[in-house]
């Protein structure tokens, strides 16, 4: 059995880390959480540099074409360090999306250019109040125009290219779902930043009035596509959340062995102890469920969607649990805009609805579970 | 990443179930399948003989104790060997759990402080099951606080005089012999004033008491001891170092890795796909997914963590300290699930054993026995002060009674 990150791997990872504690302290994040920049520009170029964009995207479409561990570690890391970049949207979410979708030609026209961070990408398919699924899907396609609104998207300020979920049918089922790739500055596309509870990771309304779209996939196909994707972003950002609750964690307990009351540290009573013990023992459930997950979105394995949901729900859980015992354990430093825990809760809460509600994977799992237990 | 054995893995697994299929006792698969959980009936045959003759002919074979050397009866095994022996036997070490103290730990403790002679007089039976040992260590008044056990034992010539009282003590009367630690000195502190023994536990003195469990068996016990006389030969390290030759033991129980404690998710989760409710089977209830999922994951969880210890086995290195989370999660998981089972049972989940509406789950028996896991071997609060301290680095506890003479240490509440 080898149910581990290879050497190699783990030496991305330090990499990984040595770059993103230089290059994305709390200071950097702060920066774009209280300044007018939507994302860290100058990070961004030095994550594509490093070629880490491009990781699992294949060599003749420009990549590195080493593999989705190798994403997976440098995940963790960007989750770790709350990279305010638009790392997920434009590779998680719309090169994912080209890889599995795109034409031959699609995928040498826009994956290079994701690869390099010259171009950024992400997927709309959120509409409204609820969670994504074929009924609420509003926005429709008709000749090769999309006409209406998309919100939150992801990084769709930012955005050049917009991959859409959009209406093309009314049979009432996953066959009315297409996806189709826009142009972000294309004429009928309509763009503006939308306040949300983690502002260091932008997220933007974006409305769409006969706006040119071209088909990625077969018509009737979008839905399937999306759950895909939204698999393999689920993974993907398991990685991220496992990062960030570990960080959270150390915080936690780097506070709790320099606080003292009552005469001793804060971190020898045993409320503290087993609060923080509790964040251990999620964050390792977390972890190895993120390696199931990581095994098989690497190997292609058919339980991926089984093994998805059970990162997903995992490391939501996880990153939650650590962010706000995280500010429990620093008292009322912890609820002050100055000290870094705050970055931490609003992150963890925002990814937790990112690609759908905690309620919708749990639900999705059990479903899931059900139908490999009867295969 | 991949779950595959490695070609010399994948060859001892080949012999190891092609000898499990010549030689397993088929005749009690069906009655250990059926067993309620925690506990092993045979339709009425004995239990303990049965045991025995299964550990016989595994140790004949070379199949017992595997990382024990060979001249102890063990075979030598790598630790990954010894995790695919325990895959590959399933159901059928249910037959093992009156062997469990005695290799999990006696044998453990007797290799580094029994004399050669004493090792290879003792080790092999214990191996084979002929001779099956248990732990007298917890005291009514030292539980979680090991180290404020009163139990005396005094010098008396070439002998020790023990006198005192054990409990929780599991297998005590199937028992031959048993490793004691004991008070040598109560004018130190309570850490320094502690020797090991081992003895038999025929000893003229010994008095064993099966204790009522709320699951209606008898696995613990009490033993009293009243002037039982231990020759200093039997001493295991030095007089007033039994702490640190206890704590040999202890880490030797946690060590156990790979054999995967269960949480009775996947019997919960069939009993959701067949459970009928007015609105159809209770899987399709939002929130009975919602239950599921959250232990789903703490069961997958488990599972996958003991596959990254399994992992650095094979790779010939020390699993890390996420194995600690094991026991704690699954007690408390299992109780959860067991709960939440008859929950979903309405009235008709009161009913139990021979009353219960399905003989086929467990979850009444699941319900009784975890209160046990969360206690027995180190309770949830000391796996939590475990973790804290030893995986996060946060301070031990104030100890109030450190460097107090035991015998000055209060002993009433108020």
């Amino acid at each position: 059995m080898n149910f581990e990150f290879s050497d190699e791997q783990l030496a991305l990872r330090d990499q990984a880390r040595r770059f993103l504690t230089d290059k994305s302290p709390p200071k950097a994040v702060r920066a774009i959480l209280d300044g007018k920049d939507r994302f860290d520009r100058a990070l961004w170029k030095g994550l594509a540099d490093l070629g880490f964009m491009g990781v699992a995207i294949p060599e003749e479409f420009g990549g590195l074409g080493a593999g989705h561990l190798e994403l997976c570690v440098i995940a963790e890391e960007l989750g770790r360090a709350l990279a305010p970049v638009p790392f997920s949207s434009s590779i998680y979410l719309a090169a994912e999306a080209l890889m599995l979708a795109g034409s031959d030609a699609q995928k040498r026209k826009y994956l290079p250019k994701l690869a390099s961070g010259e171009m950024i990408g992400t997927l709309a398919f959120s509409e409204g109040a609820g969670n994504p699924s074929p009924k609420n899907i509003r926005v429709a396609a008709s000749g090769g125009r999309l006409a209406g609104e998309k919100n939150p998207v992801a990084d769709g300020d930012v955005a050049d290219l917009i991959i859409v979920a959009a209406r093309t049918g009314n049979a009432g089922g996953e066959g009315d779902i297409s996806l189709f790739l826009v142009d972000a500055k294309a004429e009928g596309v309509t763009r503006a930043a939308v306040e949300t509870l983690d502002p260091t990771r932008a997220h933007a309304k974006i409305s769409f009035a006969n706006a040119p779209a071209e088909a990625l996939g077969a018509t009737g196909q979008g839905w399937r596509i999306l759950q895909d994707v939204l698999d393999r972003a689920a993974v993907l950002t398991a990685f991220e959340q496992v990062g960030g609750a570990d960080r959270a964690l150390e915080m936690a307990r780097d506070y709790a062995l320099d606080r003292m009351a009552f005469g001793r540290p804060i971190g020898s009573f045993q409320a503290i102890k087993h609060m923080l013990a509790d964040m251990y023992v999620a964050a390792t459930l977390a972890r190895s469920n993120s390696y199931y997950g990581a095994w098989a979105l690497s190997t292609g394995a058919a339980e991926l969607p089984k093994a998805a949901a059970t990162a997903r729900v995992s490391a939501t859980q996880a990153f939650q649990l650590c962010a706000k015992n995280n500010i429990q354990t620093h008292g009322g430093m912890g609820f002050t805009w100055e000290f870094d825990c705050h970055l931490y809760y609003r992150r963890a809460n925002q990814l937790a609805l990112s690609l759908g509600s905690q309620s919708h994977w749990e639900d999705k799992l059990i479903e899931r579970m059900r139908a490999s237990n009867a295969a | 990443m991949n779950f595959d054995d490695t070609p010399q893995e994948a060859a001892f697994r080949r012999e190891a179930r092609a000898w499990l299929d010549a030689n397993a006792p088929r005749e009690y698969e069906a009655d250990l399948r059926t067993s309620p959980f925690g506990s092993v009936r045979l339709g009425g045959r004995d239990v303990i003989a049965a045991s025995k003759a299964w550990q016989k002919k595994k140790a004949d074979a070379g199949w017992a104790c595997l990382h024990w050397p060979k001249d102890y009866g063990g075979r030598g095994a790598t630790p990954i060997e010894r995790v695919i022996w325990a895959q590959e036997e399933g159901i059928f070490s249910k037959l093992s759990q009156a062997f469990i103290i005695g290799h999990g730990m006696c044998g453990p403790t007797l290799m580094p402080y029994a004399t050669e002679e004493q090792k290879r007089r003792y080790l092999p039976p214990m191996a084979s099951g002929q001779e099956i040992w248990c732990q007298l260590f917890s005291e009514p008044a030292a539980g979680s606080d090991l180290a404020g056990l009163r139990t005396r034992a005094e010098r008396d010539g070439d002998d020790w005089v023990i006198n005192g009282q054990k409990i929780w003590t599991s297998y005590a009367q199937y028992s031959d012999y048993a490793i004691l630690v004991t008070r040598t000195d109560p004018n130190v502190a309570k850490h320094k004033g502690l020797t090991m023994f081992f003895l038999s536990m025929k000893s003229p003195g010994v008095e064993v008491r099966p204790i009522k469990q709320i699951n209606g068996d008898s696995s613990f016990n009490e033993v009293y001891f009243t002037d039982v006389r231990v020759p200093d030969s039997q001493r295991l390290g030095k007089v007033g170092d039994g702490w640190n030759v206890s704590l040999t033991t202890l880490m030797n129980e946690r060590l156990s890795i790979g054999a995967g404690m269960p949480t009775g998710f996947q019997e919960l989760f069939d009993f959701c796909v067949g459970a009928q409710t007015p609105d159809g089977p209770a899987i399709d209830d939002k929130a009975v997914r919602s239950k599921l999922a959250q232990f789903a994951v703490r069961a997958s969880g488990l599972k996958y963590t003991g596959y990254r210890a399994i992992s650095a086995l094979s790779r010939g290195q020390t699993p890390g300290p996420e194995n600690s989370i094991g026991k704690l999660v699954a007690g408390s998981t299992m109780q959860e699930i067991a709960a939440f089972a008859l929950d979903l049972q309405g009235p008709s989940g009161m009913l139990a054993g021979k009353d219960q509406l399905s003989q086929d789950t467990q979850f009444q028996a699941m319900l009784m026995r975890s209160a046990a896991t969360r206690i027995e071997g180190g309770t949830d609060e000391v796996l939590r002060n475990i973790i804290a301290e030893r995986v996060l680095g946060l301070p031990a506890d104030m100890r109030v009674d450190k460097d107090v003479p035991f015998n000055k240490i209060p002993t009433r509440g108020r």
